[in-house]
């Protein structure tokens, strides 16, 4: 290899990244998450349904940014620009639900 | 132009920082549109509300959609060892996957309109529209992003050792496909379950 890497030689790192055989599995356990999170519509959970609902969201979106995103195998710079995003957005949900309360709070 | 990825500043590809620079901006989108939602949510207007959602339709739509995200990293993980054939046919899988789920969102959106449920019928229901819609509005430009990567790779545009625009435009198919998983529990499954209980 040419001590002058073009970038598409340069980010080769196939060899980090999972193999085809992984990806299937990850996307198996993404199928059965699915399935799982389905059955919470014609099964009765209980008080359990929505934490459940919730717990089985983030795992999906960890598995997915994680495996099929690279991020476990990326620069942490990816991951953090993710995070700030994220955080952001539940700042804005946060900010817009005071706003809403106090928009529909009792007057004296 | 390109740049050589080992003088950048970061070190990392400017390509992909870009790219997840802007994904980031898009959790900021959708956050808003999904904030937005959740406040309406009982602001119905007398019209439908969520008892409307046909939750076992819509699984299959989220499992298309899940499922497409594994014939796209396959895409890449072809392009990385320089088998563009391959890459191809996951690439037109992938489309393929994408344009069912947006069928199915057409179809969807079809069903809601002739029971009543329309952009302006209520603040719940444009928040629905607003949020879902540029949604589909992200899947119908990753199946033009995809369908181009096909057209420039068979026409020899695109090169076995440029599989940085595989990922590139993977990463943005992901993005679409997480935030559908967000989108699915919260919009759908959270709210449907709440009603029934």
């Amino acid at each position: 290899m040419s001590s002058t890497q073009s970038p598409e030689q340069a980010t080769d790192h196939s060899d980090d990244h999972p193999t085809p055989r992984q990806y299937v599995h990850i996307a198996l356990v993404l199928a059965v998450l699915t399935a799982l999170e389905v059955s919470t519509y014609f099964f009765e959970f209980g008080a359990i349904a929505i934490p459940l609902l919730i717990v089985l969201m983030v795992v999906k979106f960890l598995y997915v940014a994680g495996w099929f995103m690279h991020l476990k195998f990326d620069s942490p710079i990816y991951t953090r620009l993710m995070y700030t995003g994220l955080a952001f957005a539940l700042v804005l949900y946060a900010a817009m639900a005071v706003i809403t309360l106090f928009d529909h709070a009792p007057t004296l | 132009m390109s740049t050589d990825v080992a003088t950048t500043t970061l070190g990392i590809d400017h390509r992909k920082l870009g790219m997840w620079t802007f994904l980031g901006s898009e959790f900021l989108f959708f956050g808003a549109f999904v904030s937005a939602y959740l406040l309406y949510l009982d602001t119905t207007a007398g019209g439908p509300g969520v008892e409307i959602f046909d939750i076992p339709f819509t699984s299959i739509s989220s499992f298309v959609l899940l499922m497409s995200s594994l014939t796209m990293v396959l895409a890449h993980h072809a392009h990385t060892k320089g088998d563009l054939r391959r890459m191809r046919m996951w690439i037109l899988a992938t489309a393929g996957q994408g344009a069912v789920f947006l069928g199915g969102q057409v179809f969807e959106f079809n069903v809601f309109f002739r029971e009543g449920l329309e952009l302006s019928t209520s603040p719940f229901a444009s928040s629905f529209y607003v949020l879902t819609g540029f949604h589909g509005l992200h899947v119908f430009v990753g199946i033009l992003l995809l369908s181009s990567l096909y057209v420039l790779s068979l026409t020899g545009k695109i090169k076995p050792n440029q599989d940085v625009k595989t990922e590139m435009i993977g990463l943005y198919w992901h993005f679409v496909d997480i935030i559908w998983v967000v989108i699915f529990t919260v919009v759908y499954l959270i709210p449907e379950i709440a009603v029934l209980d």
